[in-house]
């Protein structure tokens, strides 16, 4: 019996996604932790390896040999459910994100969709996991995760729907070819399409965060009021895995802000694409999700609905109209 | 000839089947449970298997569309408004008539003999053959032409729905 060969390049990819996503959210802890250290003038972790590389394995292994504890009075089956219902949706979604021209596991004509549809899996396996719990403050902090989902959700999709206005394409891989050349035919600067460009990738990015529950808007797991969230109750890699599928959703918002925006693989000057830039402007935008992060402290919970329903909403339907009269016009 | 394991044509019965099992267990899921969050991840469940199956039938749009609506919207917001709603946290939910059981099983024996009997009788094609190619393209060419007066209906009727549950909220808020 032979295996077709797509059948081989398949789960190839497949075990590099979720080796990409591990590793990602190991090295990711790492950064934070050192990008948090110098912001706060001190160094970070040093002691375990060169430049404390080797923490987040030191991290790994304790998270693996702790005990897993059910506690008494959780609903079980979603209780174990939960931290699958984030992970999966994630790596579901890497499958259609171009790294490189060829560097994609399934290029599927709808990948924008696809992506969309997942991440909105994600809040269920929150929900599920705050609920199962049976914590009050896990419950609390579902109700801001729902909250402020449903809100951020909208403008984001606005601004994705202007974007594929001009595009013309929900096939990530054509956006990116779209944008060849130089950085000035990057969708950010694409000012012929719509003078607000900029701003639209500016909510796409604010949007990115609350999704992600990232600070500014971590009120989800607000540390100092709600002890850790949705992951109060869960021990062990039931909270690493959580952990994990929270740092895959952020490379995945980074990935789809490089390949809307940003010109994906393409090179600033039109010189040797590849994914060596897809990467670097990923761990960029990454580096600077990290940065605000300990740049500014928490929003409070009204002031991060006013700001969506009040502010990115407006600002992006207008930008939707706007974008449709100059299509109509031009 | 016996369709063997590992040919295409097996692993794709194989896939079907499986599509199958998953959306009958999580109906089962959500009509036995007897706590209802558990019963809606069981919708969800059964959606993301009917979405399998929009898949299996090449039909990506509406299979993450299901995905996305089914499963993203409609599941989050029941399971919202059960958190809600329900204070008591083991409250069980009762089967309150003895008739319920019964009847039901009847209504759903009439509704699945029905179906068989039409699935038996149809005549259907021969070869795969698709109307057409269930592309993006096509699908919004047709809402916008052939079927924009339903598009703009529902569009109205959607309108209604969030004009109204703004009525309703604002009618229990506090002045503040």
């Amino acid at each position: 019996m032979s295996l077709h060969p797509e059948v081989i390049r398949l789960l190839i990819f497949l075990v590099g996604i979720i080796a990409f996503a591990a590793l990602n959210a190991a090295y990711l802890v790492w950064l934070e932790r050192k990008e948090a250290g110098h912001i706060q003038r001190r160094i970070g972790p040093k002691e375990v390896g060169p430049f404390g590389l080797l923490q987040p394995l030191a991290d790994g292994i304790k998270l693996m040999t702790k005990q897993l504890i059910v506690p008494a009075g959780v609903d079980p089956i979603l209780f174990k459910i939960a931290p699958i219902l984030v992970m999966v949706p994630a790596i579901m979604s890497f499958v259609t994100i171009p790294y490189g021209e060829n560097l994609v596991a399934r290029n599927i004509d709808i990948g924008l969709l696809m992506i969309f549809a997942f991440a909105s899996v994600n809040v269920l396996g929150l929900l599920l996991g705050a609920w199962g719990s049976r914590n009050k403050y896990a419950v609390i902090s579902a109700a801001r995760v729902v909250s402020q989902n449903v809100a951020y959700e909208i403008p984001m999709l606005i601004t994705v729907v202007t974007l594929v206005m001009i595009t013309g394409t929900m096939n990530l891989h054509e956006i990116v070819m779209q944008q060849q050349g130089g950085f000035w035919n990057w969708n950010i600067l694409n000012l012929a399409a719509s003078p607000l460009m900029p701003v639209a990738f500016l909510i796409f990015f604010v949007c990115m965060l609350a999704e992600t529950n990232r600070a500014p808007f971590d009120m989800a797991e607000a540390e100092s009021e709600l002890i850790a969230g949705a992951f109060t109750e869960y021990p062990g890699m039931g909270f690493g895995v959580f952990f994990m599928g929270e740092y895959a959703n952020i490379v995945i918002g980074a990935s789809v802000a490089t390949i809307l925006f940003l010109g994906g693989w393409q090179c600033p000057f039109g010189l040797f694409p590849g994914v060596h830039w897809f990467l670097l402007k990923m761990y960029f935008l990454i580096f600077t999700v990290i940065w605000i992060r300990w740049t500014y402290p928490r929003t409070t919970f009204y002031s991060l609905l006013n700001l969506s329903w009040k502010i990115l909403i407006p600002i992006s339907f207008f930008n939707l109209i706007l974008t449709s009269a100059m299509i109509k016009v031009f | 000839m016996e369709p063997s394991l590992f040919t295409v044509e097996g692993l794709a019965g194989l896939l079907f089947l499986g599509l199958l099992g998953v959306t009958l267990a999580g109906a089962v899921i959500a009509t036995c449970s007897t706590n209802l969050i558990r019963a809606v991840a069981g919708l969800a469940l059964c959606f993301l298997g009917v979405a399998g199956l929009y898949y299996y039938l090449n039909s990506p749009f509406v299979a993450l569309m299901q995905i996305l609506i089914y499963v993203g919207a409609i599941c989050v917001t029941i399971i919202f408004a059960v958190m809600l709603a329900e204070s008591s946290e083991l409250k069980r939910l009762r089967q309150r008539n003895g008739l319920i059981g019964p009847l039901g099983i009847l209504a759903s024996g009439i509704l699945s003999w029905a179906l068989a009997g039409m699935a038996l009788k149809t005549e259907w094609y021969k070869s795969a053959c698709q109307a057409n190619d269930g592309s993006l393209a096509r699908l919004g060419e047709a809402l916008l032409t052939t079927y924009s007066m339903s598009f703009e209906l529902i569009s109205v009727v959607l309108f209604v729905a969030i004009v109204g549950s703004l009525v309703l909220a604002r009618a229990g808020r506090s002045k503040a």
